[in-house]
């Protein structure tokens, strides 16, 4: 059981209390519903511990002065929802790019465009993964509880910073706003992650050559490396790189985090390991779909709640071994199928069933639903 | 090499990015004189878009960050926020500054950040092969006004000065020495400063606006259509002969926004400790 502070909070909330916690001292957002709260936290939070809450005048300048903040050398993080994340995605590859360490939380309301404001989706799926140009990569966690909202704030900042990565947390409306009890961890019990500095003498530095782990040390600016950052592809000197430098390039700033997706893939199962019946799915719809194994189990049906965690990239072995055991698989989403088309990729099995339960709309689905979907649909 | 070359360049990524006769290389001798006078080159933090004059920055042995079209602002935001000790300087060209990224300028003038925003403005899409830009004159034919430009081109200092920046100065690569007296100022000033330079694109401007590409032709361009006054109040019988002020626009001290948000933040403190809310 973990132990600390227990508080009744929101997924914004908690996204706040965490973030102050991994050191995150400069903010920048725009008021977006749902993820206002997440700004009017930081705003309130941050003067008290010398940092910088900056309302900004779009969702463009948002991402931006935080990629600056970043090379100003602190950690910073931004929030919004689906038309801000649209605004944001030329900042998501420049953050990539110039491999800025940050954090990115989009609570995702109904989309596409305005959407609905208020109501509860996960459209955003691909968007997160793919909504800037060009190859990039980078990792987006989603939580399902504001216990979880919490954590992946605080590994959110952590995996940003040993990746030198944007990391989007794809929280939705539901994590968002639902309160409820999260455990606090005194400061000490936290494992902070702080990115690599250059150790070498300031002539000896080569701006963009990495270790063997292809993430470079990464200096703040004003200390003394003079580092030149360009958003355009470049050589390990930081200047334009020509056809081979930006391959290279290219393939390192992919090859740093796909490479290491063991370190950090996490999907949870909860309920039978061995049912045959599992339920796939991400963020809120984990909660129903928990809530459906529990209900079933009351009746002597057994069924397994798989749960993605760490969606992109998308943790394709570990989920294969996760559903090992499962025939029939329903991927539960709302959205229309962007998770059951990864499932579909990665479980090739003829013999495995694997189903859509979609809900749209921004009404949340009960674990009811789930439960008559399985009668219908068998 | 010359000696302030020699001492501030990025000599491994030379040659220039910039065309031959292009006033951008004039801008980084002005601004590098300024910089050279003042002593500042450790603490200098320098932010730049997409276009011709963004690249200024890169061949100045300095911390650079060069991020998308129109957002360096944004970025000398950042950067200046987690260090207020910085000497933040944006490069940006009137289609960076005026157009994709006007936004950021207003808000930043607005809130009086402590910055230097040098807008080059060479009239002209130049890098991406000279398109029609928000400072264009009316009638020009650029490629993508191959009858005429019918717009009104968007005058950054006027907007500056509305916006609230506090320090507002023209300047052209025609009056190098003035330029870099401007920059000079510019540095010093508490609180948000543009600078206007009006520079020469031979090969875009001078060709397709001007009619000729010879570097010469267009420097005396500048020179006969550039006035230098000393007041703003003469500024509009200048416009009326159809030519451009140079000068100094306005310069005045008001709080800066860094220097609020220290303040507040130490405020907001100090109340936390005497026992205030939450």
């Amino acid at each position: 059981m973990k132990k600390g502070r227990i508080k009744v909070m929101q997924g914004n909330e908690a996204c706040v209390e965490a973030a102050i916690l991994a050191g995150c001292r400069f903010f920048a957002g725009y008021p977006i519903t749902p993820a206002s709260e997440i700004l009017e936290g930081m705003a309130r939070r941050l003067p008290l511990v010398d940092g910088l809450c900056l309302q900004a005048e779009d969702e463009i300048a948002a991402i931006v002065s935080v990629v600056g903040a970043s090379w100003g050398g602190a950690k910073a993080m931004t929030a919004t929802s689906g038309p801000g994340f649209c605004l944001m995605q030329e900042g998501v590859g420049l953050a990539a790019s110039v491999e800025s360490p940050c954090v990115i939380v989009n609570v995702q309301r109904g989309g596409p465009a305005s959407g609905q404001s208020t109501s509860t989706a996960q459209g955003d799926l691909y968007q997160a993964r793919y909504g800037s140009n060009g190859d990039y990569s980078l990792i987006t966690l989603c939580p399902s509880t504001s216990q979880e909202m919490f954590d992946h704030t605080i590994r959110a900042f952590n995996l940003a910073e040993r990746f030198r990565i944007p990391v989007i947390i794809l929280s939705d409306e539901v994590v968002a706003h639902i309160r409820e009890k999260v455990v606090i961890p005194e400061p000490d019990q936290v494992e902070i992650v702080e990115r690599k500095k250059p150790t070498v003498p300031l002539e000896e530095f080569i701006p963009f050559q990495a270790g063997e782990d292809d993430v470079p040390p990464m200096p703040a600016f004003n200390t003394g490396y003079k580092i030149p950052v360009i958003s355009q592809a470049k050589s390990l000197s930081g200047n334009r790189g020509n056809a081979k430098e930006a391959e290279v390039f290219i393939r390192r700033i992919n090859r740093k985090v796909n490479a290491h997706i063991a370190e950090f893939a996490d999907v949870r199962t909860y309920g039978d390991e061995r049912a045959e019946t599992a339920f796939v799915s991400f963020g809120s719809v984990s909660r129903s779909a928990r809530s459906a194994v529990d209900m079933a189990r009351e009746k002597g049906l057994a069924l397994q709640s798989v749960e993605v965690k760490t969606i992109w990239p998308f943790p394709d072995d570990l989920l294969r071994s996760k559903l090992e055991g499962a025939r029939r698989i329903v991927v539960a989403e709302m959205n229309l199928g962007m998770l059951r088309n990864e499932v579909q990729r990665v479980i090739r099995d003829p013999e495995i069933k694997i189903e859509l339960f979609s809900k749209i709309g921004g009404i949340y689905p009960l674990p009811q639903e789930f439960l008559r979907f399985l009668e219908v649909k068998q | 090499m010359n000696p302030l070359a020699g001492k501030y360049l990025r000599k491994n990524f030379l040659p220039f990015i910039f065309c031959p006769g292009c006033g951008d290389g004039m801008i980084v001798h002005a601004f590098l004189e300024a910089v050279d006078e003042l002593g500042i080159i450790d603490d200098l933090a320098l932010a730049a878009g997409i276009g011709c004059s963004a690249w200024i920055p890169v061949y100045i042995h300095a911390d650079v960050l060069k991020v998308l079209h129109g957002r360096a602002i944004p970025a000398a935001i950042g950067l200046k926020a987690t260090r207020p000790s910085r000497k933040v300087v944006v490069f940006t060209g009137d289609g960076d500054g005026l157009a994709i990224g006007g936004l950021h300028m207003l808000h930043a003038a607005r809130r009086n950040i402590e910055m230097t925003v040098v807008m080059v403005n060479n009239q002209i899409y130049a890098m991406t092969g000279g398109q029609v830009a928000p400072s264009t004159q009316v009638g020009a034919r650029t490629q993508t006004t191959p009858y005429g430009n019918l717009e009104k081109p968007l005058d950054g200092c006027k907007v500056a000065v509305a916006a609230g920046a506090t320090m507002v100065s023209r300047c052209s690569t025609a009056y190098p020495q003035a330029l870099s007296r401007t920059f000079k100022k510019a540095l010093t000033h508490k609180g948000f400063s543009f600078v206007e330079v009006i520079s020469q694109c031979p090969v875009q401007t001078g060709r397709y606006i001007h009619g000729s590409g010879a570097p010469q032709f267009n420097l005396q361009w500048l020179k006969d259509n550039c006035v230098p006054v000393d007041d703003p109040a003469k500024w509009g019988e200048v416009e009326a002969q159809g030519k451009i002020p140079l000068g100094d626009v306005l310069q005045v001290e008001k709080p800066e926004f860094m220097e609020e948000v220290r303040k507040m933040n130490q405020k907001v403190k100090e109340e936390r400790a005497k026992g205030g809310d939450r």
